[in-house]
């Protein structure tokens, strides 16, 4: 069963169009980034799956209508939605009480395992903590319950860089296991991208590009081209062309690598360079259908 | 201390394997009110403080006590009453004052201040309904406020009656008359009964409008929740040189308290409410038309949390 079934999810504010058609699933078991500029309707989206906004289309979400079912469906899902939410006047050791009160897969001693490694005392007030400790404190939460699907917009947002690294470590080695399913939204791309095992790029309510990892490897090629081999690589219709240093980089969408290996270095380009490129590209199209 | 290491994938497995603990339908709103309770501590510390100054003032009126008793002795049985019930009456109004002050500033704060402060999104991500949110904090102005506000006012005078005592005692005066003449039981039911009625069933409609503004207002919730009630009044009045609906609010917030009384019957008052009599009280359209609107604003509430989100 997949965990996350979209088929034209669309939803309108007045008269923006948030999300425009989306059609979206995820198995069970995988780590899905969701990539896009500001406004380009992540969150929507997210909200949208989390059952905190209604919409119009379909969407199931661990098999429950999510806007109708929020409450059971948070049974199976968790979320954090970024840094700030924790109350802030609450103790970390009320926080762990109601959440062992009201939910019935949490697991307090693992909770508690985890807090303890940190410097974060029972004692202690969510408005006392750094922002650091507070994320800690949500993911340890988070970590200890035993869901189906854990959504995370832009979780680190705002942390300094051992937080974030120390984050997503603790995901993937304390947390994540094949039976569970991960949803993160981000911009910081680059710390996610050896994490995610699929790729979506939104749009304006749309979806751009839809792939697993390993697709997406294959499929993209980055060449950092020698100045004789230019027009030749520009003959196999590169995607995007940047400079660097005087170099040309040229990034490739399904192009045999045999044929790109002559003409310079071939890498895996970044999943933030694709973006450029994809998100870059839609941009300019919509303007030159504008004209 | 042995589960550091093992928060690890096989960890998770076992948890799985382990049936996950059934949690009844009221241990969410066990869980939302003591919530509450954390988040709002005012409910009880302000009922508290009252109390408290209370009695400071009342520890100060018992240096002139014993006089006042010995003037007493040569009055009138009715005279007598009067004097040896005042403060009885006046903790009561006390605290009954506080509780409508409370329970004005918590409905009109109970759904915005998570709004306001985006915990909403926190509260939210758990398997707690909207519903059992909103019951959860319907039920500090119903049942948390009135229960309180009775065992804080019970509390008060049962010090006031043993104060009293001894000092009379101490000045050497009898505590006969004043244990005989004061009608403990009845004294504390008619409380009980008129803080539920006529200050929390009766006024239900007010709370309850007050707590729907607070989920739908962006701020100053209390504004906006009075600001239609104006309106109304002053259309009401410029239109047709009535105030029905003034009078209608205004009868409803205070339950149509009549200054303290002094004879027993009277301590609380009775008016056209007839408060003494519960099958009126009862029996009255207005009230059970007061919680019908009462309940639909809830259900609003309800819905419109559904809706909303962080402001």
């Amino acid at each position: 069963m997949a965990c996350i079934e979209a088929h034209g999810v669309r939803k309108t504010f007045g008269t923006t169009v948030a999300l425009d058609g989306v059609d979206l699933s995820v198995e069970e078991g995988h780590i899905l980034g969701l990539i896009g500029p500001n406004g380009a309707g992540k969150t929507t989206a997210l909200n949208a799956i989390l059952g905190l906004i209604p919409y119009q289309g379909q969407l199931r979400v661990v098999g429950r209508d999510p806007w109708n079912e929020r409450d059971q469906l948070m049974r199976d899902v968790c979320f954090i939605a970024d840094v700030a939410v924790l109350p802030r006047w609450i103790r970390v050791s009320q926080v762990l009480e109601y959440v062992a009160g009201v939910h019935p897969r949490f697991d307090r001693s693992k909770a508690e395992s985890f807090l303890r490694k940190t410097t974060i005392k029972h004692n202690t007030k969510v408005r006392e903590l750094s922002k650091g400790m507070v994320t800690q404190l949500h993911l340890a939460l988070v970590m200890a319950i035993d869901a189906k699907l854990l959504v995370l917009d832009e979780p680190t947002l705002g942390l300094d860089i051992l937080y974030r690294k120390q984050f997503y470590d603790s995901l993937l080695n304390d947390y994540f296991d094949r039976s569970r399913t991960i949803l993160v939204t981000t911009h910081q791309v680059e710390e996610v991208q050896h994490v995610l095992t699929d790729l979506v790029f939104i749009d304006r309510g749309r979806i751009v590009l839809g792939c697993s990892m390993e697709e997406f490897e294959s499929r993209y090629a980055e060449v950092t081209v020698r100045p004789e081999h230019l027009a030749a690589a520009r003959a196999l219709k590169p995607i995007y062309e940047s400079q660097l240093m005087g170099r040309s980089i040229l990034l490739f969408d399904r192009v045999d690598r045999q044929q790109l290996v002559p003409l310079g270095d071939v890498r895996t380009p970044s999943i933030a360079d694709v973006f450029v490129a994809v998100i870059g590209n839609q941009a300019g199209q919509a303007e030159g259908a504008a004209e | 201390m042995n589960s550091q290491s093992n928060a690890m994938p096989e960890s998770a497995l076992k948890s799985q394997a382990i049936a996950p603990a059934v949690i009844s339908s009221t241990r969410p709103l066990y869980w939302a009110l003591r919530r509450e309770l954390w988040e709002n501590r005012f409910v009880y510390i302000a009922p508290l403080a009252v109390g408290a100054v209370f009695l400071i003032g009342y520890l100060i009126s018992l240096a002139h006590l014993p006089a006042q008793m010995r003037r007493l002795l040569n009055a009138d049985p009715e005279q007598y009453r009067e004097a040896i019930l005042t403060p009885y009456n006046i903790a009561a109004a006390f605290m009954m004052g506080t509780y409508i002050l409370v329970t004005l500033f918590y409905c009109a704060e109970a759904l915005h201040s998570e709004r306001r402060d985006r915990s909403i999104l926190f509260w939210k991500s758990l398997p707690v309904s909207d519903l059992i949110t909103v019951l959860a904090k319907a039920t500090i102005p119903f049942i948390v406020l009135p229960l309180l506000t009775f065992a804080i006012t019970l509390v008060l005078q049962f010090i006031v009656l043993l104060l009293s005592s001894a000092v009379l005692l101490a000045s050497g005066l009898s505590v006969a008359s004043l244990w005989t003449r004061l009608p403990v039981v009845e004294m504390s039911l008619l409380m009980l009964y008129h803080i539920v009625t006529a200050h929390a069933l009766w006024p239900a409609p007010i709370y309850c409008w007050l707590m729907l503004v607070s989920g739908w207002a962006r701020r100053a919730a209390f504004l906006w929740a009075a600001l239609p009630l104006v309106a109304i009044a002053g259309v009401e009045k410029i239109a047709f040189h009535t105030q029905y609906f003034a009078t209608l609010v205004g009868y409803r917030l205070i339950g149509g308290s009549a200054p303290m009384g002094y004879a027993p019957t009277d301590i609380f008052p009775t008016d056209p409410m007839t408060h003494i009599m519960p099958g009126n009280f009862l029996g009255s359209p207005s009230l059970w038309i007061g919680l019908a609107i009462a309940a639909a604003f809830l259900a609003a509430a309800v819905r419109l949390r559904r809706y909303q989100g962080p402001i």
